[in-house]
């Protein structure tokens, strides 16, 4: 048993949203609850939930690459995603970015040497009415950000 | 009337939200679902629901405009296998967010809606694939199926009227296409979300190759209200007309951008005005009326355009999502285009030649025209790479990266030529566009 007890109950919840012969359209659902827990998906985490439907790994593989959100190698314990698209451009996307990747020392797709923070860049989130949009761990969305909204959140994270 | 940010003019959907009261019995103190009772109540055939929306003249809201009643009539009359009622909920084209509100303000309007439509079409099982970004609106929307299910709303047998209907919420996790309804069906199978050739519609062969119909957000939840008021009398809300009222995103240069349903029809210097005009007293530079796949218009032609699917279109661009970013007097026209072409190139699901290469290279063209590195054929050189993708791919996503192109290019050449010549801005350096 890779994950935790809770997660697999999780993905039985999710399971049965599903005819019972079509286990596969559980796929993204439980690739996040693994997630969830373990912070990225390993090979191994992979195999297991590929197990667990009981589909081939290769197609849970595919799932896991092409959906932006997943991670498949390590980052860190905050991913902050930064929406870039042209109505959060519009209202300062750019030095959100340029703010946090000075903050943090780091540039897009590269993680702080604490292990802290991994700052990615991302496609709209559909709130563009509340640019400039961040996402931290795929879950909780923070909007409207300025820099002493930035410097607050980093402080409560850290 | 006000509610929300109370700068809405008659609301339909948005009418008495505060953003708290988004729950059942919140709901059904709105008058919530009384339509599905009086209609399993009185066993209304299933074809008065399809006349009062065919009277109502709803069109899809997801972007393309389809009328929903005709969709409606694609469905089997009689199918011996399962079939399938999908919300569209993956909304995420740029400058689009109506649906997010809808969501978490009025989720049980979504809720009635499914089962109208579900018992018009005979269908029994339905799912709201819900964009994955917007997590919190997805854990809403659970509780608020839950909340449903417990009233009795959603389950077998509802309301002792022998129509059963299953309702589930899924969500995606961070890939555009999937708001496109084939690779929608794809990724609700535990797929990579890449979509299918269309013929065969959805209607015919959609999730796990049942007959599925696929519908917008906020296509559904106008639907408890249209058989409140009456098909009619909700398209009497739209001005010269054009049929009910939309819900337009204001995104851009706008002094409160945000949500805003509006009679259809209203001319867009009333829509403007209600979100506050443009900031800073500007003028309208630009105007991107429907989702960033639409195509571009000048300010001035805006300014003398109504909203409504025709208008829009006859001015040579769509009313699409509905998702209109402003772009005032200061904005390079180049850095713009070449937000949205990164966009298109990085949602590119790769299935298609044209669409998969064509974006790159649209992306490099525009990046060396910004750059100041242009030369003087790369603005012909890009409206051709944008025709050889245009009409040449398996999904819209392919024309949603051409036509910002062409459009830019037809509205705003000199300033494209201004950039190649002087390897500068004209913005930027004060001069003029
Ligand atoms: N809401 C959003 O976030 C986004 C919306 N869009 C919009 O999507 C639009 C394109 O969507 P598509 O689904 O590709 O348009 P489409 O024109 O292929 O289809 C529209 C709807 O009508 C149905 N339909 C059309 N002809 C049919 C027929 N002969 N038989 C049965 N059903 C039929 C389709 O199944 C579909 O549900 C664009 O115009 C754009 O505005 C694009 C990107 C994002
Ligand atoms: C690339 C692409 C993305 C799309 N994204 C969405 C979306 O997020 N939400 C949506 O409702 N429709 C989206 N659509 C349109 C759908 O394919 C489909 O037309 C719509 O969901 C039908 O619902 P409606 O008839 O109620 O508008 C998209 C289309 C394309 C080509
Ligand atoms: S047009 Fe683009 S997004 Fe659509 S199927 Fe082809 S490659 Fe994929
Ligand atoms: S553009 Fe950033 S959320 Fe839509």
């Amino acid at each position: 048993m890779l994950l935790s007890e809770e997660s697999y109950r999780k993905i039985e919840k999710e399971l049965a949203k599903f005819p019972a012969t079509k286990k596969r359209s559980a796929a993204i659902a439980a690739l996040t609850i693994a997630q969830d827990e373990k912070g990225w998906l390993s090979p191994e985490v992979m195999q297991e939930i590929a197990d667990y439907l009981g589909v081939p790994a290769v197609a849970i593989e595919e799932v896991a690459t092409f959906y932006s959100m997943f991670n498949t190698r390590p980052v860190g314990k905050y991913k902050i995603a930064v929406c870039c698209n042209l109505p959060c451009e519009m209202t300062g996307s750019d030095q959100t970015a340029q703010y946090l990747k000075e903050k943090l020392n780091i540039g897009f797709g590269e993680t702080t040497p604490d292990g802290l923070f991994t700052l990615v860049e991302s496609e709209c989130m559909g709130a563009c009415g509340d640019g400039p949009v961040i996402l931290v761990n795929n879950k909780n969305m923070y909007m409207r950000m300025s820099k002493d909204k930035i410097d607050k959140l980093l402080e409560e994270l850290k | 009337m006000t509610c929300l940010h109370g700068r809405h003019t008659e609301p339909v959907l948005f009418r008495e939200l505060t953003g708290d009261n988004w729950t059942l019995a919140d709901y059904m103190t709105r008058g919530g679902y009384g339509q599905i009772r009086r209609i399993l109540d009185g066993r209304m055939p299933a074809e008065r629901i399809v006349a009062e929306v065919r009277a109502a003249g709803l069109r899809g809201r997801g972007g393309a405009g389809f009328p929903t009643a005709v969709k409606w009539g694609f469905m089997p009359k009689a199918h011996a296998g399962q079939t399938y009622l999908i919300c569209n909920a993956d909304e995420s084209e740029p400058g689009t967010f109506k649906d997010r509100d809808i969501l978490r303000y009025n989720p049980h309007a979504v809720i009635e809606g499914m089962l109208i439509a579900a018992y018009a079409m005979g269908i029994t099982a339905g799912y709201v694939y819900v964009h994955g970004e917007i997590w919190s609106v997805y854990e809403r929307f659970e509780e608020a199926i839950g909340q449903a299910r417990e009233a009795g709303f959603i389950g077998k047998n509802l309301m002792g009227s022998g129509f059963d209907f299953e309702l589930h919420a899924v969500h995606g996790y961070g890939a555009y296409i999937c708001g496109e309804e084939t690779a929608l069906l794809e990724s609700m199978e535990g797929k990579r979300g890449q979509p299918r050739f269309k013929p065969p519609f959805p209607a015919a062969n959609g999730l796990y190759g049942q007959p599925t119909t696929i519908n917008n957000v906020e296509t559904l939840a106008y639907v408890p209200f249209i058989m409140a008021m009456g098909g009619n009398h909700w398209a009497a809300l739209g001005r010269e007309g054009c049929p009910g009222t939309k819900i337009f995103s204001l995104s851009g240069d706008v002094v409160f951008p945000g949500n805003y349903e509006v009679p259809l029809g209203i001319s867009f210097a009333e829509l403007l005005a209600l979100a506050g005009g443009v900031k800073g007293g500007r003028k309208v530079k630009a105007v991107i009326p429907g989702g960033s796949s639409s195509p571009v218009l000048r300010g001035e032609t805006m300014l003398r355009l109504n909203m409504d699917y025709d208008s829009i279109a006859k001015a040579g661009s769509m009313l699409g999502t509905g998702g209109v970013i402003v772009l005032d007097e200061t904005r390079c026209m180049v850095k713009s285009l070449l937000n949205l072409s990164r966009f298109y190139r990085n949602e590119s699901c790769g299935q298609c030649t044209p669409c998969r290469e064509g974006t790159g290279w649209l992306v490099k063209l525009i990046e060396r025209i910004e750059r100041g590195d242009g030369k003087p054929d790369d603005l012909d050189l890009l409206d051709s790479v944008a025709s050889n993708i245009q009409g040449r791919t398996i999904c819209a996503l392919g024309d949603a990266a051409a036509m910002p192109i062409r459009s830019f290019l037809k509205c705003f050449r000199q300033e494209f030529e201004y950039h190649v010549e002087h390897k500068q801005c004209p913005v930027a350096s004060g001069g003029q566009a």
